[in-house]
């Protein structure tokens, strides 16, 4: 049986197609002005790697912040319930899930069951996302794919006071003018935002395992950093990024099975 | 070099009529906040001359320019001032100050003397921060809040979209209202966020006046809300950088339905003139006069 | 006065609230905070005030949804410790 999960971030919409749960193809495209066209972009992609129409489809569930925009998606699912869907189905010992998009940090926790038990989200504001760790990789000067392995090079922790992203960016400018290393800087970023992270992520009362999906799991300096922080290992799945649409997905199947 | 959209002029000013030379109290408040720093001097509690300048790297420096453009052209220098207060964010690096007192306390007495005893709210609001406060006709404090955390509601966030939007800093106000219909304002409290969004109205096709009125509101809300938490009681006055910036201040004004009383000098100078008051009283206090 | 520490971000209101003039500086809440974010000394907003008075530490100001979060589970949430020994009732939480 043929489906599809759509999730509509931020940054990114990503698509991905389940035949019953084998996955078949992937694929994305970047948010634009107009999301409609961008979730058509990115199912278009996966369904031509996967080799066939739409119409083959028996069921689109889709997710995200633009979830509305997927206009030829049969039902929507949250992004809570679909990163709990598919971190029980993949890793049926995870019992939180943190997951970092572009605008937006969530942490959820799930039973032996998958059933969400509790969540806690950060949203509207750039200082617990990672958008954050994108603008403050600007202000180094850097490519942001740079900022997660500079940060892994690090010499030394340094403090960043700043709880803002528009602040952050300042006090970046000043302690390169302080002539701290970039690398201790980077550092300083992933530190700062994981620190964020962390403490939604006990707000919720953290239990092992634990999961980290997002398109900034693939951050190492971030992930680095978390890891220090919650002084725990991290689970992260082969494409992280595509958690949610998996989820997603796996609601589809459902419903395409009649449930 | 990009020309840099959101730098401002830099002031001065010194009252016509008063001879520094007979007074009995000189008295004086530097504020440094992190993007202008001011310094007041009072004559007897008549304020006498003030500057604003641009905040420099280095706040003890910043704190000296300030003064010295304060007192240029006076005849009069730093060694003929009695006490000195410092205020403000770099209010411990000011190395000629006698005393240090926070900016909320400077603010509530400054705008208690600029504005008159009947002054109950002040909205001040800075290069990186935003205050709200209540005083009593005394200009002491009753209730403060201050936002100095996130960068909405403060004049970075405009700055960036004056940058953005490639419009001087000083023409944001005016220029908010050339718009035919006052627009929806932007949804995003979190100015990363609200950028983005301001580009992809651009990108619609959206004037850049209509984006600014937009973003403008959009601040104006903001602020309403962080007003809300104390409450807003008659009268009320704007203070800080925005407080120039009419295309926020009416706004404000039309969602509260309260006039701003009217500033005879400039709003941003309330921090060190609040200073150069405590100063005159702590010197009071030390001759034994209260 | 009514002193409120914190701040407001696109998330949500954080503000713990103290009334300076029923604080009587005591201090019982500083060691009750398990995170160290209230501390006891002058008065920074009146400098005329003689008397010590309670505030939440420069280091915390930004970050307190933070730094209060384990006192404030979704869940089975407690007394906050810090309002609990204050006998005068000067500490509110907004959030």
């Amino acid at each position: 049986m043929r489906v599809s999960g759509i999730d509509c971030g931020a940054k990114f919409v990503k698509a991905l197609i389940l035949d019953d749960d084998k996955i078949l193809a992937k694929g994305s495209a970047a948010s634009g002005f107009d999301q409609k066209a961008s979730a058509q972009e990115a199912l278009g992609k996966a369904l031509k790697e996967a080799g066939f129409s739409m119409e083959e489809l028996e069921h689109i569930t889709a997710t995200g912040t633009g979830k509305e925009e997927a206009a030829f998606a049969q039902t929507t699912v949250t992004e809570v319930g679909a990163n709990a869907k598919a971190m029980s189905a993949l890793h049926p010992s995870v019992r939180t899930v943190i997951d970092v998009g572009a605008e937006e940090g969530r942490a959820i926790r799930i039973d032996d069951k998958g059933k969400v038990v509790d969540f806690a989200i950060n949203e509207k504001c750039a200082a617990g996302a990672g958008t954050f760790t994108e603008t403050m990789a600007r202000a180094l000067e850097i490519k942001v794919e740079e900022i997660g392995p500079l940060s892994l090079k690090s010499q030394k922790a340094v403090p960043m006071n700043a709880q803002c992203a528009v602040f952050a960016e300042s006090e970046v400018v000043s302690l390169i003018h302080a002539k701290h290393s970039k690398e201790d800087i980077a550092r300083a970023v992933h530190d700062a935002i994981a620190d964020r992270i962390a403490s939604l992520s006990r707000k919720i009362g953290l239990e092992k395992d634990v999961a980290l999906v997002g398109g900034v799991a693939r951050n190492v300096g971030f992930v680095d950093s978390l890891k220090r922080d919650l002084q725990l290992d991290l689970l992260i799945p082969e494409d992280p990024e595509y958690s949610c649409a998996l989820g997603a997905a796996y609601v589809a199947l459902e419903k395409a099975k009649g449930g | 070099m990009e020309k840099e959209y959101w730098r401002w002029p830099e002031s001065r000013w010194t009252a016509p009529d008063i001879d520094w030379k007979s007074g009995d109290i000189i008295s004086a408040g530097v504020d440094v906040g992190s993007v202008s720093s001011q310094a007041v001097v009072m004559v007897d509690g008549q304020l006498f001359c003030y500057s604003n300048i641009r905040t420099g790297s280095d706040s003890p420096e910043s704190a000296q320019k300030a003064m010295d453009k304060a007192l240029e052209e006076t005849g009069s220098t730093l060694k003929d001032v009695h006490y000195t207060v410092g205020t403000g964010y770099g209010r411990v690096n000011v190395p000629f100050a006698d005393r240090a007192i926070t900016e909320i306390a400077c603010h509530a007495r400054g705008a208690n003397f600029m504005y008159g005893p009947s002054i109950r709210t002040i909205l001040d609001m800075g290069g990186q921060d935003c205050k709200a406060i209540h005083c009593d006709n005394k200009g002491k404090v009753t209730n403060f809040l201050m936002n100095d955390k996130c960068a909405a509601g403060t004049g970075r966030g405009m700055e960036v979209f004056a940058d953005l939007l490639s419009i001087p800093i000083e023409e944001m106000g005016s220029l908010s209202f050339k718009v035919e219909e006052e627009p929806e304002p932007v949804s995003s409290t979190c100015v990363v966020f609200a950028k983005s969004e301001a580009v992809g109205l651009l990108r619609k096709g959206w004037p850049k006046e209509k984006v600014l009125a937009a973003y403008s509101s959009a601040m104006a809300h903001r602020v309403v809300e962080l007003l809300e938490r104390i409450g807003i009681e008659k009268e009320f006055a704007v203070t800080g950088g925005i407080a120039k910036n009419e295309g926020v201040v009416k706004r404000i004004e039309a969602e509260l339905s309260i006039k701003a009383l009217e500033p005879q000098h400039d709003t941003q100078i309330a921090g060190a003139l609040g200073g150069a008051l405590f100063a005159k009283a702590l010197v009071e206090k030390q001759r034994g006069l209260r | 006065m009514l002193a409120n520490y914190g701040y407001k971000n696109g998330s949500g209101d954080y503000f713990i609230t103290i009334d300076t003039d029923k604080c009587d500086g005591c201090g019982n809440c500083v060691p009750a905070c398990p995170f160290g974010v209230l501390e006891v000394g002058e008065d920074e907003n009146d400098p005329f005030r003689e008397e010590p008075v309670a505030k939440v530490s420069e280091f915390h100001r930004k970050k307190i949804k933070y730094s209060c979060a384990p006192c404030k589970p979704m869940k089975k949430r407690k007394p906050l410790p810090c309002m609990n020994v204050c006998s005068p009732g000067a500490i509110a939480h907004s959030w």
